[in-house]
């Protein structure tokens, strides 16, 4: 097979933003999900509004003046409204954040994440920065997005410590804890997308990247994911896909290809 | 944990008519006491009340309990100084291009601080919760999730209403708000432009506030604009007008990050750990005669890109 015009990370970003639906709204944030939200608002989905954790609402980001976080005053810029921290998360408590965007150190067979320690809590290898909101969209926004590089490392049996909540322990647990709505939607990375089924709530290969094959997956991944019987493909982007992109971020901050 | 007696006695004998509240920054900070519990505006490397932060230093301030809604690079510096032994926040670091603080791994991973992990939003509906004056409030967040078992005493109930599971989040009521911002009369009437973040629920929870301003205005200024006041003169204990008194964090409006400061801070603690920190100390906090004299090491040509790139927002 000839060398794709993309990198892995350009993947991920083009399949993220391929989720996103004109006229819905979503918790962007920094970094590469930001830039897939922008993507998607200059391909399809012109009407989609990106809220930040830091308290906007609909912001205008310019081409290539990305901010490198969503807690500042060039996230603010031109946006429609700035309201404090915890008003803005609390507008996914009422119902109206369609989409959570979310990474972590690790992912589980069920969803969650984990962004809080490596290795036992109690006595951690390393103590991570935490939470932040990432809890509060994954309990809350109506479909998380989850994007991530996939290595064996990070899609782990069980994490260290959930964070933020997936479908739990599986089955009806999330919905028994109390989170009544949401759970993880799609599950994006640079060999494929990977979906839940229904019932179990156990991860399961939807589609595979083209030239990806389903052993490479497996040996990428620390469980047992649920593989279908007829293997589908993603369509590969599209020139006006990967035009786009670059023009979003010309210098590759953060779409750069990562390194293995 | 004060009872709600406790707290309205406290609201009861403070002097709450006009006053002129204007003071220095250390007679501010010195209302702050050993083992007080205090609660920091802005978020991240946004609106921080930097110069009561290090001020608080400089006075060896010692067993506070520190409360942010993100904690940045001022965590490292209260942490190393000895000031703070425990951390309630959701996510500690400098920022997301910076990595994770080796300062804040230090302390937690040898447990020598205490680092209390709440979800962003919950931690809002604490301060929240303590500005209304009642002792909870119900949430559907971070429930099933590993932060609650961590959250010794935190409650989860079945609501009498309709049954549902929810988590009881406990009202924070600081002993002390340290907040800055734009402009503020000598009276304490505040007024912020841009992100509020939690800044107005923390000065309605907190027992006492102390006010970092750019600018103080006249109260005429503010009568002509009431709309902009968003926290009331009668809140405030204590007015001190410190200009980039959030520097090298940004200020909505008046100055970004000073990102030349903040690289080289953080370079120095990344590779040297808590002994960069305690060198950062040494030049930056302990040495300096006042704010203006840590703003100069900083460097005019800093302060002044920031300055520009900070007004910019206003730029059409």
């Amino acid at each position: 097979m000839t060398k794709p015009n993309y990198n892995t990370a350009e993947m991920v970003c083009i399949m993220s933003a391929r989720f996103l639906e004109d006229g819905k709204i979503v918790f962007g944030g920094a970094g590469m999900p930001l830039v897939s939200c922008i993507l998607a608002q200059k391909l399809h989905a012109p009407r989609l509004t990106i809220l930040f954790e830091g308290g906007v609402i609909g912001p205008h980001i310019e081409v290539g003046k990305m901010p490198p976080s969503t807690n500042e005053q060039r996230a603010a810029r031109r946006a429609n409204m700035l309201l404090s921290i915890t008003d803005i998360l609390l507008l996914q408590q009422r119902g109206y954040v369609d989409y959570g965007f979310l990474g972590g150190a690790q992912i589980d067979m069920y969803g969650n994440l984990n962004s809080s320690f490596i290795g036992d809590p109690a006595k951690p290898k390393v103590r991570l920065p935490g939470t932040g909101g990432a809890n509060d969209i994954a309990s809350l926004a109506s479909k998380i997005l989850v994007a991530m590089h996939h290595e064996k490392k990070r899609f782990v049996e069980k994490v260290d410590f959930i964070t933020t909540p997936g479908y739990l322990q599986g089955g009806d647990t999330r919905k028994k804890a109390g989170l009544v709505v949401g759970g993880t939607y799609k599950v994006i990375t640079h060999l494929g997308i990977f979906g839940f089924d229904e019932q179990s709530k156990k991860m399961r290969l939807e589609t595979l990247h083209p030239g990806v094959t389903v052993e490479e997956v497996r040996e990428r991944t620390g469980f047992e994911l649920l593989i279908p019987d007829q293997i589908s493909y993603t369509k590969a982007p599209t020139d006006e896909e990967l035009r786009i992109l670059r023009e979003l971020d010309p210098d590759q901050r953060y779409t750069k290809p990562k390194e293995e | 944990m004060k009872s709600y007696l406790e707290l309205r006695d406290i609201i009861d004998k403070k002097d709450r008519g006009l006053r002129d509240k204007v003071v220095s920054l250390a007679e501010a900070v010195a209302l702050i006491e050993n083992g007080d519990t205090i609660a920091s505006g802005g978020c991240h490397y946004s609106r921080t009340p930097m110069a009561a932060v290090w001020e608080m230093i400089r006075q060896k301030k010692k067993d506070l309990t520190y409360c942010r809604s993100i904690t940045s690079t001022e965590g490292d510096l209260l942490l190393v100084a000895g000031a703070v032994k425990h951390v309630v926040t959701s996510w500690f670091s400098p920022g997301v291009t910076w990595g994770v603080s080796a300062v804040m791994r230090h302390y937690m991973e040898k447990k020598l601080a205490v680092f209390e992990e709440w979800s962003h939003m919950t931690l809002g509906l604490r301060f929240r919760a303590g500005g209304m004056g009642i002792p909870f409030i119900p949430a559907r967040s971070m429930m099933g999730s590993d932060l609650i078992p961590c959250l010794p005493g935190l409650k989860e109930i079945d609501c009498p209403y309709t049954g549902e599971k929810l988590v009881l989040v406990p009202a924070l009521n600081p002993d002390v708000a340290i907040l800055h911002t734009q402009r503020c009369d000598p009276y304490g009437n505040v007024q912020s432009d841009g992100l509020p973040f939690m800044d107005q629920d923390i000065a309605m929870a907190a027992n006492k506030v102390i006010v970092t301003t750019e600018r103080i205005i006249s109260n005429e200024q503010v009568r002509r604009q009431p709309d902009q006041t968003k926290i009331p003169f009668f809140c405030v204990d204590a007015v001190v007008e410190v200009p980039y008194g959030c520097m090298p964090h940004e200020l909505y409006g008046e100055y970004e990050p000073d990102f030349a400061s903040m690289d080289a801070y953080v370079k120095l603690m990344m590779s040297k750990g808590p002994d960069g920190v305690r060198e950062y100390l040494d030049k930056y906090v302990y040495a300096p005669a006042s704010w203006n004299d840590y703003l100069a090491l900083n460097g005019f040509k800093n302060i002044l890109q920031a300055t520009i790139r900070g007004r910019g927002i206003y730029n059409d």
